[in-house]
């Protein structure tokens, strides 16, 4: 990583948002508004069986009777459900072109980062590509299914994977968990689906990276991981969407389950646009993520660099339920101008000698304001849970505000639970010390944020890391000196 | 190399520096000496442009060119290099990382390409052998946890990664013990060319035992109130800074 860093440093020039753009494809897109009928629609639009339809409803109709959450420390404006697009599906492939994918589609995604074609890709990345409500392509598919290991939409799995599909989904994340999740059982479009057999170490990194492309339109994905004991899998996921004046809703639920010995990381870089400087447009953010270390000795460690969408509201969980089994959470938040996040995390310890991590790194900036909410849990029987909770937060500027809740509720007299806590400002002192080395005092604000930051970023896949050091020196930008 | 005229300079509206007046010709080698408070330090910061002193009156030409006009980091470009009296800490940022990003930046100015990682990795073998500094230290977040030794040894170190028209040593000597004290002023002769001067400012005539300087002045109550030869500083060492005091 070392010697990226001032590659990193040249490259970024400019502090626009540079994924705003929007492609123009035929999009299937079905009226604004929610109702028992839209939920049908979005179901036969995917082709799906009778049960996955039964369960839409049934969360439908529960969503009906919930009101949406207000603890969180944000400013949400109303949301008007009836006034979001709940699918809306590029058309793939262009019948006026020989090949599989729409060249709009492909260069969208080429665009991005993301190629879709096997040999152009980073070896050892397989991508599932979805946009709005559709996946575009998963790649090296055949490749993995070599090694028994399932990858593709979940659209897909719905229909050729029933039994897992029916076993898994909503295990992690019931129905009626939360007004965001219930809203995303029922009308959630596409994800992407992974399953690792027993005793399989994945040989690829598995990526979703997914892109909001029609206006006024709601994305509602949702993810399914299931690790089989002794297995292994590393999976990333990315995100943006183009820069408008309006809001946009993106409701997501990803689920992990990881059984006997099995280890899973996920890493999400997200960058959805953040709005403009004046807290114009946005997307907002209200994901479910959540994972459970269902067999002994099992590891789920979530990282996240998060650094888009106008408002956050985000705690990626792990239930440590088998017995010495391990959780982590490393998070890297930023906020500029008017963005808001209340992020964290939540661990749950059930079983005997579970363990948790926590590092949270935030940092703020303009006039956002930045919360970090925790809870560590530990209940009855964890004898011996050990939690460990480091969370900072840099200041730029005094008009931000950064946030600490941690919540701390142990059941068990044997459980060591640490909190650590700091707030800093860069210093005006540092910053002229690089300047006298001769960096700018742009270059020099990045430098120390992504060292402050290395932490959490050294735990992301290498390619992954370079693209979030960039990241966190573009949306900054501006903001000091 | 450097001219300074008639400089004034203040800080929150209290008047520092009254009026410097001071040339530097290429290889040659300045000691500033003068008592605490005398504005030492803030005659090395204003020439390396620190905005919260404010110049209210002179000029300074670096090279012909004219310094105020210039950002603290384009002067470092051009070849300035300041030696921190308190060296600042960087939490997270390698030295090497912080190296790299600095010396590409002087090569950037001059239109060259980025440091081959291979040159890049020699050249700081090479300089760390310099200031005998070992790789322990430059593997560490920038200054962080370092002594205060270390981090005047550090300040050398940077020096001779730049290799700086001028150099600016800021009380580098001081809290040092003796053998630091040799590797420091080591360092500063070995790199000391006919293209390139210092000015090392200091308390002490000790560190003039072993840079040997070609003017010595003493700078007071915001004033140069003497400049001499190297004799100077002997004479300073015998009878200490009250004779200036009361001779004003
Ligand atoms: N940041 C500052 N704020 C206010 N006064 C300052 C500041 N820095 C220096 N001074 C004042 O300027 C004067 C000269 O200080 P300095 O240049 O550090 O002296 P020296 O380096 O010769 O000991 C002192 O009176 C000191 O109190
Ligand atoms: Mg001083």
């Amino acid at each position: 990583m070392a010697n990226d860093q001032d590659q990193i440093l040249n490259d970024v020039t400019s502090g626009d948002y540079k994924y705003g753009f929007v492609t123009d494809v035929e999009t299937d897109i079905i009226p604004k508004g929610l109702s028992e009928d839209v939920v049908r629609l979005i179901s036969a639009k995917k082709g799906e069986p009778e049960w996955m339809l039964e369960f839409r409803l049934k969360a439908y109709r529960h969503w009906l009777t919930m009101e949406m959450p207000h603890w969180a420390h944000l400013e949400v404006p109303e949301i008007d459900y009836q006034d979001i697009i709940y699918f809306a599906a590029p058309r793939i492939k262009n019948p006026n072109s020989s090949e599989e994918i729409d060249p709009e589609l492909r260069e969208t995604f080429e665009k991005l980062g993301i190629p879709l074609n096997e040999q152009k890709l980073l070896s050892g990345f397989a991508v599932d590509a979805v946009m709005d409500s559709s996946s575009v392509k998963t790649t090296f598919s055949e490749t993995l299914s070599e090694h028994g290991i399932i990858f593709c939409s979940m659209s897909e799995a719905i229909r050729n994977h029933p039994d897992l599909i029916k076993k898994y989904l909503a295990s992690v994340v019931p129905y009626t968990d939360n007004f965001f999740a219930t809203l995303n059982s029922a009308v959630f479009s596409d994800g992407s689906f992974c399953y690792i057999p027993k005793g399989v170490r994945c040989p690829m990194e598995l990526s979703t990276y997914f892109r909001i492309n029609a206006a006024n339109t709601g994305q509602f994905e949702r993810t399914l991981i299931i690790a089989e004991a002794d297995s292994y899998v590393s999976y990333l996921e990315g995100c943006t969407a183009p820069v408008r004046d309006e809001n946009q809703l993106h409701a997501a639920v990803v689920e992990i389950v990881a059984l006997d010995n099995a280890e899973v990381k996920y890493s999400t870089v997200q960058n959805w646009y953040p709005g403009d400087k004046n807290g114009k447009g946005g997307i907002y953010n209200f994901v479910t993520k959540r994972g459970i270390c269902r067999g002994k000795n099992s590891k789920i460690s979530w990282t996240q660099v998060e650094t888009g969408s106008a408002i956050t509201w985000k705690y990626p969980s792990c239930i440590l339920l088998g017995d010495n089994s391990y959780g982590e959470f490393n998070s890297v938040a930023v906020t500029n101008n008017h963005q808001q996040a209340d992020t964290g995390t939540k661990m749950i310890h059930i079983g005997k000698n579970t363990r948790s991590h926590i590092i949270s790194k935030g940092i703020s900036a303009g006039v956002s304001n930045n919360s970090y909410r925790g809870l560590v849990k530990v209940l009855k029987g964890a004898e011996n849970a050990r939690n460990f909770s480091q969370c900072d937060s840099l200041l730029l500027g005094d008009k931000c505000g950064a946030h600490t809740f941690p919540y701390i509720e142990v059941d068990n007299p044997t459980a060591i639970v640490e909190h650590e806590a700091t707030t800093s400002k860069i210093g005006e002192d540092q910053i002229f010390y690089c300047n006298q080395r001769g960096l700018s005092t742009e270059d020099a604000v990045g430098l120390i944020i992504n060292g402050y930051a290395k932490e959490v970023l050294n735990k992301l896949p290498m390619e992954f890391a370079v693209e979030a050091q960039k990241l966190l020196q573009i949306s900054l930008e501006g903001s000091v000196g | 190399m450097l001219k300074i005229k008639d400089l004034h300079a203040n800080i929150k509206g209290k008047e520092i520096l009254k009026g410097i007046n001071l040339e530097i010709n290429a290889g040659e080698v300045h000691a500033i000496m003068g008592p605490n408070g005398s504005g030492k330090s803030t005659l090395a910061a204003v020439l390396a442009g620190r905005e919260i002193f404010e110049v209210t009156h002179g000029e300074i030409l670096f090279n012909g060119k004219n310094l105020l006009e210039l950002s603290p980091e384009n002067r470092s470009r051009e070849g300035l290099f300041l030696g921190f009296q308190y060296p600042i800490e960087i939490p997270g940022v390698s030295m090497v990382n912080f190296m790299k990003a600095a010396v590409n930046e002087q090569r950037k100015y001059r239109g060259l390409e980025p440091i081959a990682p291979s040159d890049f990795l020699k050249l700081m073998r090479e300089k760390k052998e310099l200031v005998e500094i070992d790789s322990a230290l430059t593997n560490r977040s920038v200054n962080e946890g370092f002594s205060g030794g270390e981090k005047k040894k550090n300040e050398i170190f940077q020096m001779a990664m730049l290799e700086p028209k001028l150099a600016i040593l800021d009380e580098t000597d001081s809290g040092l013990d003796i053998d630091a004290l040799r590797i420091v002023a080591n360092g500063v002769n070995k790199l000391k060319r006919p293209d390139n001067a210092s000015i090392v400012i200091t308390h002490y005539q000790r560190l003039l035992d072993y840079i040997v300087p070609d003017y010595v002045h003493i700078l007071y109550n915001g004033k140069i109130v003497k400049s001499a030869g190297k004799e100077l500083a002997l004479e300073l060492e015998e009878k200490g800074y009250d004779w200036i005091k009361n001779g004003e």
